[in-house]
């Protein structure tokens, strides 16, 4: 599945390997032997059903959760994700889906939170400027980074975390549906900015269960099963198949949705033969 | 928006300026209208301690004019430093959202070990004192122990730890029950009498306004030439004169008495470097951010069970302090010390003044003025000779009263998006 030769030219070595990943929560194994290679400079999609877990994954890549079995290779170091700040040292950082904000702190706190400027004299004015400045480029309607989180919509949150992600200038950037609460313009702009990001040679793991999304932007596309890898796909793959993996039968919910579509759409005598 | 107060508008806009659905309040009018938004939207700040004192002082001064005389005052103030200064870790713990109910037990066990080295053993004060001192870091460091490794809720560790400290005091009195300390020495002189100079007390109290006026300054410079809105001179200068007039006026009374307590100023500068480290340090931030949301700090990279060990580290040391000024103030180490209301009224205090039970938000101010409320109503009540009984009911309920206010804000907050 990982086999460099089946698409399009990939530039560089993986930035992250991982080979046999497990993850148990007592008797339920959330993760099974899973293989994942993100390159530098490449979007990879991670799709699934709702209990796939993708969340999982990605809460293990992030230092949240510790797998029980597999080795995980960042920069073709094996390297433990002990905790969350291990995984932020390294250069992976994480837009959780349940956001991880401070309701408490402004939006300029929130931000740089863990990794203030001048432990010993944070300097403000800076912050702020440099917090201006990220949201600028998401082009985030932010009415004001001195006011708590907690007076945000979930829209204006997501872009706080995803900007949030960028202030490390990391190597690998995972968004847990980050176009799930925006509304259509920042979505398009959470969607430049991966293009962005991957075009400064980061590497990029993007959740997702909107197809249209994932295709807009996904070099590969991944696809969870029940805690395994069911197939990687690429973007010129047809839906029909994507579903297919994801749900793990050509005939499902959505093929018979869709042909129940079109048999209403067509003519009666076509339709019942 | 008055054109008077921004001659430069010709300018781009400032980076935060761009958002036309944000309300700018400028000027005095628009710090006023700022003020009651927040107060309405149940971010108090200091309304309940400035209602408080006003309505505390009416009244006892009314029932007894002793009560507003400067050597009064002079006394609630020594008073005020060594409970005030237990309150002060308090807001630590508090801050976390955690509590710390053993900090009367830490301090009386201060007490004790602290006379019982000097004193018995005879060792030199100082080490006695940094003995006191470092029993605080080890207790907190069990109740940090207990919380990151096994789990233990801090309020059932930390009342474990009330009567285990409280016991170990007792052990280390003995049969005699109490140690009196030297009334010649030093240590007991300022804990009752030593008082800072006219002089000295009157330029201390100007430093405050001069420094929000050199600070504020810095401040403005640096965002105006980062392009950023800043306030003006005018709320600056109006800010640091009232500060001034408040604190020179009260100097001033205080000085017609005995004066002001080298003991309080102990405490006041213990608070304001507090102070900076919860609002200008990378840790006072984490603080924060863990008594806001704990997972979120975690995710964050912050090192949450460090925070946790320093807040109660920190908590158990300044009760450790206080209690050695507390036998300093009474020139003895006693089984009575720590013990009765010296707990609730460190944790009230603390909750007067600001600092919520459930985490997240705190100021170290809240210990300084939380504490005077509560010692004002300590004190006018032995003013007028009231029994024990009744004084442990009015303080009870002011504490509840405090805590209503607490909750009452805080549902206000969340309904108004200030969390």
């Amino acid at each position: 599945m990982s086999d460099p030769s089946s698409t399009a030219p990939r530039p560089g070595e993986p930035v992250l390997s991982l080979r046999g990943v497990s993850k148990n929560f007592g008797a339920v194994s959330a993760l099974t032997d899973i293989e994942l290679d993100v390159h530098a400079g490449e979007v990879v999609a991670l799709v699934g059903d709702n209990g796939a877990g993708k969340s999982t994954l990605v809460k293990i890549l992030a230092g949240v959760h510790q797998p029980t079995a597999g080795t995980i290779r960042f920069n073709g170091q094996e390297v433990s994700l002990s905790s969350p700040a291990a995984a932020l040292n390294l250069g992976i950082a994480t837009v959780f889906q349940d956001l991880a904000l401070c309701e408490n702190l402004d939006v300029v706190a929130n931000i740089y939170l863990g990794r203030e400027q001048d432990p010993w004299q944070l300097d403000e004015v800076a912050m702020e400027v440099r917090a201006w400045t990220l949201l600028n480029e998401l082009s985030a309607r932010i009415p004001s980074v001195r006011e708590p989180v907690a007076s945000l919509s979930g829209g204006q949150r997501q872009t706080v975390a995803i900007a949030r992600s960028l202030l490390l200038e990391p190597k690998l950037i995972m968004l847990d549906e980050p176009t799930a609460a925006l509304g259509v313009a920042q979505t398009a702009e959470v969607l430049n900015l991966i293009e962005r990001v991957r075009a400064r040679g980061l590497g990029v793991i993007m959740i997702s269960h909107n197809m249209e999304d994932v295709r807009a932007v996904a070099d590969r596309i991944v696809v969870l099963r029940l805690g395994r890898n069911n197939g990687v796909f690429t973007p010129e793959d047809s839906n029909q198949q994507l579903v297919a993996a994801i749900t793990g039968a050509s005939e499902n919910a959505v093929s018979r949705r869709m042909s129940r579509k079109q048999n209403a759409a067509m003519p009666e005598g076509e339709a019942t033969p | 928006m008055s054109q008077l107060d921004q001659p430069n508008t010709a300018a781009p806009k400032a980076l935060d300026r761009s958002d036309v659905r944000v309300r700018h309040d400028e000027g005095v009018g628009g710090a006023v209208r700022a003020f009651i938004d927040r107060v309405r939207s149940g971010d108090l700040g200091m309304l309940p301690v400035a209602v408080g004192l006003v309505v505390i002082s009416l009244v006892f001064s009314a029932l007894n004019p002793v009560y507003l005389a400067p050597n009064n005052l002079v006394n609630l103030l020594f008073d005020c430093a060594t409970v005030g200064i237990i309150s002060l870790g308090i807001v630590c713990v508090l801050m976390l959202g955690e509590i710390d109910l053993s900090v009367g037990s830490m301090s009386g066990l201060a007490s004790a070990l602290f006379g019982s080295l000097w004193v018995t053993q005879g060792w030199p004060f100082e080490v006695a004192i940094l003995a006191a001192l470092l029993a605080g870091v080890v207790v907190g460091s069990i109740y940090a122990l207990l919380y990151n490794r096994l789990g233990m809720p801090s309020f059932v560790a930390t009342l474990a730890g009330l009567l285990a400290l409280l016991g170990l005091q007792l052990y280390i009195l003995g049969n005699a029950g109490s140690i009196n300390l030297p009334y010649q020495s030093p240590l007991v002189m300022f804990g009752q009498i030593l008082m800072m100079p006219k002089w000295l007390s009157h330029a201390l109290g100007l430093l405050p306004g001069i420094f929000t006026i050199v600070l504020g300054m810095r401040t403005i410079q640096r965002r105006r030439a980062a392009n950023l809105s800043a306030g003006g001179m005018g709320g600056l200068l109006f800010k640091a004169a009232v500060l001034t007039l408040v604190i020179e006026g009260a100097v001033y009374y205080l000085n017609l008495g005995r004066g002001v307590p080298w003991m309080f100023g102990l405490f006041v500068a213990l608070v304001i470097i507090m102070d900076y480290a919860f609002t200008r340090t990378k840790w006072g931030r984490s603080m924060q951010a863990v008594g806001g949301n704990k997972e979120a700090a975690r995710r964050a990279g912050i090192n949450v069970r460090r925070i946790y060990a320093s807040a109660f580290i920190l908590c158990s040391t300044f009760a450790a302090l206080g209690g050695v000024l507390a036998a300093s103030r009474l020139a003895s180490s006693s089984q009575q010390a720590g013990t009765g209301d010296v707990n609730l009224n460190a944790i009230a205090a603390a909750v007067i003044g600001g600092t919520s039970l459930f985490g997240g938000r705190g100021s170290a101010y809240s210990a300084l003025l939380g504490i005077i409320v509560i010692q004002a109503i300590a004190n006018g009540l032995t003013l007028l000779n009231l029994s024990s009984s009744l004084r442990y009911m009015i303080t009870g309920a002011v504490l509840a009263i405090a805590v209503i206010v607490d909750s009452l804000a805080r549902r206000s907050r969340a309904s108004h998006g200030r969390a």
